[in-house]
């Protein structure tokens, strides 16, 4: 057994969650205890809450509802809206519904791609950006859509669509706020 | 008689059991690859499908329930067609190495690629997998070669129960996966290897075998563990005399094909350069014998904190024996035999463990003859004696798997006894409660449907409440106390004081859990009588009473009062009717491969081989004509802990111990090197130059259990044969011949100097099988053993005769004893209490990766790296108030010494109890224990209790 892995002896590291899960993960948590069929709830909340799914997060869910952390894990990854990084502060959405298709909302996917240097599903290094489709806002009329944060900018171009990313340079959380403050 | 028709063939079928089941049963071949016979169907892999006549389209065999009539066709064109297509989506994924692979001819898609015809895809090849993780010393996982048959995963969901890995990801992206696609080491994978065993490709493959060739060249050969008391059994595949790797195989009747980490890949301590291939004297000895020429002085230091290499010259066997038997000689002739005592062995053979007490009691002439056991289940031996007549597990293994409901307390049984938890988990998965009650969260809680978590050394409270309860609600078992049992009333008067609102004043566990475990446990609930889980207000009584068992270990035993918490046990069995029937019982856990044999075999100062009592004169005299003599010493001998005192006294003056380690097992550690210091000959046989064989005059050097044939008696009361896998390093004798050349020539020696000549006593065997057959004559519950009997499945004691079958289960018609006894058993506390200066209660126990005093395991390459230091456990609140970091250093303070060890904080013990483990000389856990207080009938000192504070030792604590 000489090689590498055995030389190196195995270095307790300590129990990452020893201590009690924060206020609000146990607030989230203590709704589910005993419930078999909740991991999946139980994980949409975590995300809703955190809007991410961290390590420790899946931790505390697996030792708090008593379920097999490899179990959590492999749940949480085969589901798509699962993420696993924080989200940037802005998350943009691009629909790639039918009207948004046809309306050309491929070209703005591709252009803010190709602007914020990141895929779809990724954030920028700055963690400013994180960069998402979905399949229909419900807002076909104003069709394109990119919708930022909570905020829907309808009748997009891919040029508009990044000129209202550039406009949120500083702490405003949606792009009228940034328009107002740029034009003011 | 229900029956099938396969292939044209009528066949019967056993209860809810599957087609492929009753194909495979009836001997007719069903491809397959996710399906094994310990793990429900997943129906994943669809090689196993089969035509249903009138239904149109095929099904896995798997899964299909048999029905009255069915009519099944296992081979078609159209299957034969289905499976060439399902073999080519596979090795589409599946790298077809074939020549190179270590799994070569092992391999089950390899197998059937060959019987269908199937060279390489016709799909084009594209690896969708392509990890390979290399991360952990037991073995390595090769992605690009997993079928995602999904076995791994089931065998650690629903055998092993630690659940490490799982599938992760979908579509193409999906793999089996540790938690965040981390290190093995950070998942709670245990290295138990179950899902190596099984995997069908060459995804998972024990490490040591890479590169070794292929599987049609080895050879192998078969034997039982030396570990623990499980007695599992292993196969080991050898190259060129060399042990390449170990593995489970599937008729082993006790394991299966599921082994523990020790088992699999802890035996290569064997080949360790530090094994005793020569008889050493120690250089002072060798000085005044004239064996060299530089006098020499033992050095204080504590054998502890050295090796002990340099305190030794090599001499030959013929020297060393001479020295051995004029030493024992010399010391009998000026202080008398009872000046003389031996310490026989648990991890000897039965045959070893007999010649050895023979050789105290009717060579030397003295009943000073004990050994580890003392400090383990002497107490189970004369609490379940007391109780039911025999101290030992009363139903077998396999029974727990099928039980209701388990009670499991003071047994950290994942860790002590990985195969046997593998039980527990089965029963669970299949619907089983399971109750523990333990101070400390080990990790059968995690399966438990109820959980009780006493302070140390308060469970007694919970067992008298129980029973108080189970008398008050009227849950005893009374047609079964009427006629099987005596003194139940004056015991149920006792238990009167003993309320549940009591016992939760006095062990902090609230009343409502203990009456909860008192239903469960006395009806035998399982957990899917949902209602009566849930509703624990609703005291109904079900109509019928389903099946409880009973494990424990040292939690109970080791203890002040550890006969009577074995007698409050049996009480509740008894009083439940929970004994005396399959899938029921009091299973005392042991802890040693041959502990149970080594206590059968009369290696106790108070009993001759099969527990006929010393003290009984016709029983005595039997014995002793067997081995041709007319009497054997009448007076009970020392035990354990008492021999340690007299060798401070002085009234000791030579031991003989044979692979045991008192210098680390035993309680009080400075005063049992101060013992073993004051002996005049101290002779130590072992395989290696243990802690306490660095104290000796003489060692002798053994041969291990891998390299011997012999029986050992697992926890069972199963009699196993073991047969050599290795030869012995260099001079290393098995201990039986080092016993029968000892005692011949010691009985040269001696004869001269007696009264009674004693040449007639036979000291010379041929083979291990000779001294079984002289054993089974003296031995009336081994009376129907011999190695031809033994071979195959064993055999389990009793067995009288040599027709008897071997009795799995005892107490059935009658207990041993004739009517069970209830004894009222009143709370006690533990010797040691705490107080201002010692505030915090220590508690002892293993480490699954270790086991006993480590002789074994910290040589085993893979077990020291998985956990290569000794820690204690603290709780967060004990360790905030002295800034004791996670993974830092902490120092314990008892009342007799000190340790040194690693800061472990964990909410597995309670604030106010510290854990440790034994094994490390490092931290030697029994330089803190205690020998003063002793159970008054087991002699058993109390490991489990000791009030002990902490100290950080950081500079960075203030």
């Amino acid at each position: 057994m000489s090689n590498a892995t055995s030389q190196r002896k195995y270095v307790y590291r300590g129990d990452p969650i020893i201590e009690a899960p924060p206020a609000e993960l146990g607030a989230i948590l203590e709704r589910h205890l005993g419930e078999r069929d909740a991991l999946i709830t139980a994980l949409e909340e975590v995300q809703r809450h955190y809007g991410y799914l961290g390590q420790d997060h899946l931790r505390y869910v697996a030792r708090t509802l008593g379920f097999p952390l490899a179990r959590v894990f492999g749940v949480a990854t085969f589901y798509n809206l699962f993420v696993f990084d924080p989200p940037g502060k802005y998350q943009v959405r691009v629909c790639r519904g039918t009207a948004c298709h046809v309306n050309h909302s491929g070209a703005i996917l591709d252009h803010l791609c190709d602007r914020l240097s990141i895929a779809v599903d990724e954030t920028t290094p700055d963690g400013r950006f994180t960069l998402q489709t979905v399949a229909c806002m419900g807002a076909c009329s104003l069709a394109p859509v990119v919708v930022v944060n909570e905020e829907t900018l309808g009748r997009m171009t891919p040029t508009a669509a990044w000129e209202a990313l550039q406009a949120l340079d500083g702490d405003e959380t949606t792009v009228r706020d940034a328009s107002a403050t740029q034009n003011g | 008689m229900s029956t099938i028709t396969i292939n044209g063939q009528t066949l019967t079928f056993a209860p809810d059991s599957t087609v492929l089941e009753t194909a495979l049963a009836h001997g007719i071949d069903i491809p397959r690859l996710c399906y094994h016979p310990a793990l429900k169907p997943s129906g994943g892999c669809r090689l196993c499908m089969v035509e249903i006549e009138g239904r149109p389209n095929p099904a896995p065999s798997c899964g299909l329930a048999c029905q009255e009539g069915l009519v099944i066709r296992t081979e078609s064109d159209q299957l034969t067609t289905m499976r060439r297509d399902i073999l080519d989506l596979f090795v589409s994924e599946h790298p077809m190495t074939c020549a190179t692979c270590d799994k070569d001819g092992a391999c089950d898609l390899q197998r059937y690629a060959n019987q269908f015809g199937i060279m390489e895809t016709t799909l084009g090849f594209e690896p969708a997998r392509t990890l390979y993780q290399d991360d952990n010393p037991f073995f390595v996982r090769d992605h690009q070669y997993c079928i995602l048959c999904g076995k791994c995963v089931r065998v650690c969901n629903e055998v092993v129960g630690m659940s490490a890995i799982d599938y992760a990801g979908r579509g193409f992206d999906s793999h089996i996966a540790t938690p965040f696609d981390g290190l093995m080491v950070d998942s709670s994978c245990v290295f138990c290897g179950s899902c190596v065993q099984i995997c069908p490709t060459a995804a998972l493959v024990p490490k040591v075998r890479i590169g070794q060739g292929r599987e049609a060249e080895f050879e192998t050969k078969r034997t039982i563990c030396g570990y623990c008391g499980v007695g599992c059994s292993l196969e080991f595949k050898l190259k060129d005399e060399r042990a390449i790797y170990a593995r489970g195989f599937p008729e082993a009747p006790v394991n299966g094909e599921f082994l523990c980490v020790k088992g699999r890949s802890g035996w290569d301590f064997v080949s360790s350069p530090e094994r005793l291939t020569q008889p050493l004297l120690r250089k002072d000895v060798a000085y005044a014998l004239g064996l060299a020429s530089e006098p020499w002085k033992l050095p204080d230091t504590s054998p502890l904190k050295t090796h002990g290499r340099d305190n030794f010259l090599p001499i030959s066997w013929e020297a060393a024996l001479e020295i051995v038997a004029t030493g024992f000689a010399r010391v009998i002739g000026e202080f008398g035999a009872d000046a003389i005592a031996g310490l026989t062995s648990a991890r000897c053979t039965n045959e070893e463990n007999y010649l050895f007490q023979k050789f105290m009691r009717a060579g030397i002439g003295t009943n000073n003859v004990d050994h580890c056991a003392r400090l383990c289940h002497s107490s189970s031996v004369t609490g379940l004696g007391m109780a039911f007549g025999s101290g030992a597990m009363t139903n077998p293994i396999e029974d727990i798997r099928h039980a209701d409901c388990i009670l499991i307390t003071g047994s950290n049984t994942a860790e002590s006894h990985p195969v046997i938890s593998y039980e527990v988990v089965r029963a669970v998965n299949a619907g089983a409660n399971l109750v523990v009650i333990d101070p400390r969260r080990t990790p059968m809680v995690d399966h438990a449907s109820l959980w009780l978590q006493p302070a140390p050394g308060t469970d007694v409270y919970v067992f008298l409440a129980m029973a108080h309860v189970i008398v008050r609600e009227g849950w005893a078992d009374q047609p079964f106390v009427a006629a099987r049992t005596e003194g139940f009333d004056a015991f149920a008067a006792g238990l009167l004081e003993y309320t549940p609102e009591v016992a939760a004043l006095h062990s902090g566990v609230p009343a409502s859990k203990i009456e909860l475990a008192a239903r469960l446990y006395a009806l035998g609930l399982r957990n899917d009588a949902a209602a009566l889980v849930q509703d624990p207000d609703s005291f109904a009584t079900p109509a019928t009473r389903g099946n409880s068992t009973i494990l424990y270990a040292m939690g109970i035993t080791q203890r002040k009062n550890g006969t009577e918490l074995v007698l409050c046990l049996a009480n509740l069995a008894m009083m439940s009717g929970q004994i005396g029937r399959p899938y029921t019982g009091v299973n005392p856990l042991r802890g040693q491969s041959n502990v149970q044999g080594a206590c059968d075999m009369g290696g106790l100062p108070d009993v001759l081989p099969g527990y006929q009592k010393v003290t009984d004169a016709e029983k005595r005299r039997a014995v002793a004509r067997g081995w041709g003599l007319e009497d054997l010493p009448p007076e009970l001998g020392l035990t354990v802990v008492e021999m340690m005192h007299a060798a401070v006294d002085g009234r000791l003056r030579a031991m003989y111990v044979m692979g045991e380690n008192p210098m680390l097992s035993d309680p009080n550690l400075t005063h049992v090197e101060e013992g073993l210091r004051a002996l005049e000959f101290l002779v130590v046989q072992d395989i290696f130059l243990s802690e306490s064989a660095q104290l000796a005059h003489v060692v002798l050097p053994a041969a291990a259990s891998l390299e011997k044939d012999g029986t050992f008696t697992n926890t069972e009361r199963r009699v196993q044969l073991l047969h050599p896998v290795l030869p012995a390093p260099g001079e290393a004798l098995p201990d039986w011949v080092i016993l029968m050349q000892l005692a011949t020539k010691f009985a040269e020696k001696i004869n001269g100097g007696r009264e009674e000549p004693r040449s007639q006593v036979r000291w010379h065997y041929a083979s291990q099988s000779e001294i079984m057959d002289e054993a089974a004559t003296v031995t009336p519950s081994y009376g129907g053993m011999s190695y031809a009997r033994l071979a195959g499945a064993g055999l389990t004691w009793p067995c009288p005769t040599r027709e008897h079958p071997g009795t799995p289960i005892l107490h059935r018609e009658k207990f041993t004893r004739g009517l069970g006894k209830f004894h009222a058993v009143h709370a006690r506390h533990p010797a040691e209490q705490t107080d201002a200066e010692y505030p915090l209660i220590l508690s002892t126990g293993r480490v699954l990766y270790h086991y006993h005093t480590g002789t074994m395991t910290r040589r085993s390459e893979g077990l020291d790296w998985r956990e290569p230091r000794g820690y204690a456990e603290i709780n967060p609140v004990d360790a905030a108030s002295l800034n004791l970091r996670d993974g830092g250093p902490v120092v314990i303070h008892s009342r007799r010494g000190q340790v040194r060890t690693q800061a472990r904080l964990s909410n597995n013990v309670q604030p106010g109890v510290v854990f440790l483990s034994f094994h490390w000389k490092e931290s030697p856990a029994n330089v803190l224990t205690q020998d003063f207080a002793l159970d008054p009938y087991a002699k058993i000192p109390e490991y489990k209790v000791s009030a002990v504070r902490l100290e950080n030792p950081s500079k960075r604590a203030k």
